[in-house]
């Protein structure tokens, strides 16, 4: 088995209680079957979408090169999959394409020694 | 059931009435923005990290931080709720401000203040239900569009019409005011067209149209929390909505088509429902007044509690619609007046009774008036004229739950099967 870094990007939010409500429901139900089958290595976290900063080269500290909303990584997952095109698979899944939104999956980089 | 089911919409309310109280009704646009940032948040965390145990004090929380962010950011270029700007202005006192008014008391008069606040005087009835539904019951004005089987653009009209009268009030309506019997009647009375727009429409193709009935009794039993809103109309008003409500189970066969109560299997009657309707109804036998939403709760109790419509206390039916026309005469009323006669008498008094209908014509667009005259002839073996009455019915028909429903008495008339009855607007 190896590691994968599921990258939640972009994606339009929600704009009624009840769209809410539907967008939750799939997320919840997509990260069961994902749990259930025993792929989540770490659930990760959601990332506050603004108060972000990017050091850069002199040390300069700026609001952070995200050009537009639909490249912000809004969380992260850690899972497990046999190999990238498994991995792609259960991305396949995830609510988050039908908002307009993407994964990235990266591999985690193997340390044999 | 799900706890987390309709989580967002029940909660809606609750958090745009808080905010709102803070933020003053003439900013209710921003307090939605921020209860729809919290919903956000939630959302963000939730998808990944699981559901919290207590999602409803989560959402309110961070419903309250939002509050407090965007009053320090704005306290200066905005105006918030007049009473409390003085409490907003001083760092002293803000946070305490507005933890008081997301403390669980304050929070349930906040809902009570928003929901007779959309009934304002100069609000349509039909404003104030879509009002009270997209406020408090969270329902996008694509939600209400469906239930109530209009158009997007209608509803949004509507809502828009009914928010610009909501925020040009200087503050949420008081509960201590001296209007406040006037304002409960108006109050009962959109609730009451919320619940019937649900109990006509519901069925299996329309799901949203039966949440209307349960919102309806939502917030109804929100009244009865209240010291004031505890009148023995409320308490009316409740059994009636849940004695019928209870009936709902049986309204529809397997096939989802409509069953007139003539037909309805009683045993798939929610008897718990029922119960607590009655239970209601002697809560709501004290004081002077006799409201017509008792009279009508005691009518639909006579008919719950009866095991088939043969045994069935008519005359008392018959009665109690007596009563009812000289508190709110109605052809409608008339109507069911008439079914009920003919149920006692027989079909030729029925008949009579729906000629001697004041204003007849007032009833034309009405199906089950066609329908309860097709039924009248088709009881006396006037095939003829039963078919032409449902006809008639059918052309008026407002869903397709009652065309199914009047196609199949038709049929009836034209291979004489199917027993004779009497089909009930409210069955």
């Amino acid at each position: 088995m190896n590691e994968f870094v599921f990258l939640y990007r972009g994606g339009e939010r929600p704009k009624s209680p009840g769209e809410s409500q539907q967008v939750m429901q799939k997320w919840l139900a997509w990260f069961k079957e994902l749990a259930d089958q025993g792929h989540v290595v770490d659930r990760g976290q959601p990332l506050e979408r603004d108060g972000g900063k990017v050091v850069g080269p002199g040390k300069s500290v700026t609001d952070g090169p995200f050009a537009e909303v639909k490249d912000l990584v809004g969380g992260y997952t850690l899972v497990k999959a046999s190999d990238v095109s498994q991995a792609a698979e259960f991305a396949k899944g995830c609510p988050i394409l039908e908002r307009g939104g993407l994964v990235e999956i990266r591999p985690v980089m193997r340390l044999d020694m | 059931m799900d706890p987390i089911e309709h989580l967002f919409r029940r909660e809606s309310g609750r958090m745009v009435a808080s905010v709102t109280r803070i933020f003053g009704v003439h900013n209710l646009a921003l307090a939605e923005d921020v209860v729809q940032d919290a919903f956000c948040r939630a959302l963000e965390v939730w998808k990944v990290r699981g559901v919290p145990e207590n999602p409803s004090a989560w959402l309110m929380a961070t419903a309250k931080h939002r509050a407090l962010d965007v009053l320090r950011r704005e306290r200066t270029g905005r105006t918030f709720a007049p009473e409390l700007s003085r409490l907003i202005e001083s760092e002293w006192t803000i946070a305490s401000t507005v933890k008081e008014a997301f403390s669980p008391e304050a929070i349930k008069d906040d809902q009570l203040r928003m929901m007779f606040s959309c009934c304002h005087p100069r609000l349509r009835e039909e404003v104030q239900v879509a009002l009270i539904l997209h406020i408090l019951c969270g329902f996008s004005v694509d939600e209400i569009a469906s239930a109530f089987l209009s158009g997007h653009a209608m509803i949004e009209k509507r809502v828009t019409r009914g928010k610009k009268v909501l925020a040009s009030s200087k503050k949420l309506f008081d509960l201590a005011s001296d209007d406040f019997s006037a304002r409960l009647s108006a109050v009962h009375r959109a609730l009451y067209l919320l619940f019937n727009e649900g109990y006509h429409g519901a069925s299996p193709e329309s799901a949203v149209r039966g949440e209307l009935c349960q919102e309806a009794i939502r917030l109804t039993r929100m009244l009865l929390e209240h010291p004031f809103g505890a009148t023995p109309a409320s308490y009316a008003l409740t059994a009636l909505m849940c004695l019928h409500a209870a009936r709902l189970p049986a309204r529809t066969d397997a096939a989802g088509d409509l069953l007139s109560l003539f037909d309805q299997d009683r045993s798939r009657w929610d008897r718990g429902l029922a119960d607590e309707g009655c239970c209601m109804l002697e809560l709501a036998a004290t004081g002077p007044v006799l409201s017509d939403y008792h009279v009508e709760a005691m009518i639909a109790a006579i008919h719950t509690r009866a095991p088939n419509t043969e045994d069935t206390d008519w005359a008392g039916i018959v009665h109690l619609y007596d009563v009812l026309m000289t508190l709110r005469p109605s052809p409608v009323v008339a109507l069911n007046r008439a079914i009920a006669i003919a149920q006692l008498e027989g079909g030729e008094s029925g008949l009579k009774a729906i000629g001697a209908i004041a204003d007849p014509h007032r009833l034309a667009a009405y199906p089950f008036y066609w329908a309860a005259l097709g039924e009248l002839a088709l009881r006396q073996g006037d095939r003829q004229n039963a078919r032409g009455h449902f006809r008639a019915a059918l052309v008026r028909a407002r869903n397709p739950m009652e065309r199914r429903f009047l196609e199949q008495r038709i049929e009836a008339c034209e291979n004489g099967s199917g027993a004779p009855r009497v089909s009930f607007p409210r069955s």
